[in-house]
């Protein structure tokens, strides 16, 4: 630790941060504790309710399709998507590939686009006359030419549409954790006679698990705060008979289509709770694999 | 030939195979939307749904290169002003990275580098922060624009970005491993003033990682929906993620147009990815993992 500067310098260091941390992020989420307990119309008038919220959103129907769409599209990332990553990762990660640069550079390029953007290309390939359907059909004859995959498989072209974008996003860190799995080690492991599976579940695991277990719920938080992807790929809506309505989308439908704040914040709440409770388990399972 | 592997054996010849192979399938998998994409933006309405890539026709290659125009772009600045979102975008995304990253690497230096009143409660709160869902904020952070007037301003847009928990993190990260303590003091003992300090010495140092979160803020900026959406109001100040979702269902989907639109919106990103890709990728993971 340093000595020797004047004792006001990291306090203006730090000043603009915790100001605007302060006003726009602590007591924003304070103050919507706040107005969970209320009844708003818009910005202007609101009315205390107190619980009322968590009362109705507990018999709310569409709040509980909301539920049950995001963690569909939940599981859909983190048990699709992720062995996929890890998968791709490794692949990358073999000492004889050529061209490491290149693929990764090509795997990762759809995170940069924008989810609105994704939504764009992804209405026309979903098309009944778009690359989806042609494709399938091409490979299976009796696939259905002209499936119409955003009023029958909502949730299923998103998980596809979401897999897409982040497959690449996620390699990333696989590839970046994978490196820090010791060769020798590994080696060794071979030489005693151990097989992939066994170096895989003995070697690799343990030693992508912090990484690993960090990208879980990267890929958690992103998956249940899904919005965009389905609003925009909907029409800015929730899709035949809610199918694509999701916790984020439900939240903003209320809180400015219908203009209730107090019940969005109830939602986010709910949402926050949520999350919380996968964090608190990922911080189990990392510092578990310590010692 | 040195760089041949010591240990290929002859067997590995078909894991060569294997491992190109699914390497090269991922890779079209990952660049055939770009190409449906790109080929959707020029074709003519007419013939939209003729041919899937390009249209048919006795130029090279089979193809009807002479039906191909540049309408739909001709259109998007011409007809529907797209000129406005882009600038739209570029001063939201380019403002809002330049004093996010700022004021995350002064407070990231700051937690590094110095003890002072407070600094725990910080570090925690940041922390803490990284949890919080965005969209547990939204109720609330309207509420407050409201109350200052800020809405349909982008300074409602641009100063609740300026307080990038995760940023903090990460420079707190980088400063620690990057900016060695007996240059800091080293530097105060020759009578450098603490601003001076920051700005000549440990800028420097932590570049990669100013470089990394310039571009990882400007992209979430220049990808944003829902705060625009929801924060703004007027068409005309509408950035382009927005405004291209505005393009959707005047008088039915008109793809030809949103597909250039989405081209003109990724290819700005895809570009300043490529020529910052190093530090980027390397800043990514940086808060992931160790070392």
């Amino acid at each position: 630790m340093n000595s020797g500067y004047p004792r006001w310098a990291p306090y203006v260091l730090v000043a603009p941060f915790v100001l605007v941390f302060g006003v726009f992020m602590a007591y924003p989420m304070l103050y919507s504790a706040v107005m969970a307990m209320q009844q708003t119309y818009g910005p202007k008038a609101s009315q205390f309710i107190f619980l009322d919220n968590f009362k109705n959103l507990a018999s709310d129907p569409s709040f509980w399709t909301a539920v049950r769409n995001t963690f569909v599209f939940a599981a859909g990332s983190v048990l699709i998507q992720l062995p996929l990553s890890l998968g791709l990762a490794m692949l990358l990660n073999q000492p004889q590939v050529r061209g490491r640069m290149f693929f990764r550079l090509v795997f990762f390029s759809p995170a940069l686009v924008g989810t609105v953007f994704i939504a764009m290309m992804f209405g026309l390939m979903f098309n009944k006359q778009g690359l989806v359907n042609f494709t399938l059909h091409g490979l299976f004859s009796s696939f259905d030419p002209e499936f119409p995959w955003l009023d029958q498989f909502v949730m299923g072209s998103l998980i596809i549409a979401a897999l897409w974008q982040y497959i690449g996003f996620n390699m990333i860190y696989f590839l970046a954790a994978l490196q820090n799995v010791s060769r020798d080690l590994s080696e060794a492991a071979m030489v005693d006679g151990a097989g992939p599976i066994a170096r895989f579940r003995n070697v690799t695991i343990p030693a992508i698990r912090p990484v690993a277990s960090f990208v879980v719920l990267l890929s958690l938080i992103g998956s249940f705060q899904l919005f965009e992807l389905a609003w925009v790929l909907l029409n800015n809506s929730s899709g035949p008979n809610e199918q694509g309505l999701t916790v984020v989308m439900y939240l903003y439908q209320n809180g400015f289509i219908s203009f209730d704040l107090g019940y969005a914040s109830a939602i986010g709440w709910v949402l926050a709770l949520m999350l919380m409770v996968f964090a608190i388990i990922q911080h189990k399972i990392s510092t578990a694999g310590e010692n | 030939m040195p760089d041949v592997n010591k240990k290929f054996k002859p067997g590995s010849f078909a894991l060569y195979a294997v491992l190109y192979t699914t390497l090269t399938f991922c890779a079209l998998v990952t660049l055939v939307p770009f190409a449906y994409l790109a080929c959707a933006s020029l074709k003519p309405l007419d013939i939209f749904f003729d041919n899937l890539f390009l249209p048919s026709g006795d130029g090279l290659f089979g193809v009807g290169w002479d039906k191909l125009n540049f309408d739909h772009y001709v259109r998007l600045f011409a007809e529907e002003g797209f000129t406005r979102p882009i600038l739209n975008s570029v001063f939201f995304a380019s403002v809002t990275g330049v004093f996010a990253t700022l004021f995350a690497a002064t407070s990231g230096y700051a937690l590094a580098k110095f003890r002072f009143k407070g600094r725990d409660s910080i570090t925690n709160l940041v922390l803490a922060a990284l949890v919080v869902p965005g969209a547990l904020l939204l109720a609330p952070v309207y509420q407050l624009l409201y109350w200052f007037g800020l809405l349909d301003s982008y300074a409602g847009l641009i100063i609740p970005a300026l307080a990038p928990a995760f940023g903090v993190y990460l420079f707190r990260q980088a400063t620690i491993n990057s900016v060695p303590n007996e240059m800091l003091e080293s530097a105060r003992i020759d009578g450098c003033g603490e601003i001076k300090i920051f700005f000549t010495f440990v800028l420097p140092l932590i570049r990669p990682m100013m470089g990394a979160f310039l571009l990882l803020t400007f992209l979430g900026c220049w990808n944003n929906f829902i705060g625009a959406q929801i924060v703004l109001q007027t068409p005309e100040k509408m950035p382009l993620a927005v405004a291209i979702n505005q393009l959707k269902g005047v008088q039915g989907t008109d793809y030809g147009l949103i597909m250039a639109g989405t081209v003109v919106s990724i290819l700005p990103v895809l570009g300043l990815f490529l020529l910052l890709q190093k530090e980027f990728l390397s800043g990514l993971t940086a808060g992931a993992v160790k070392g």
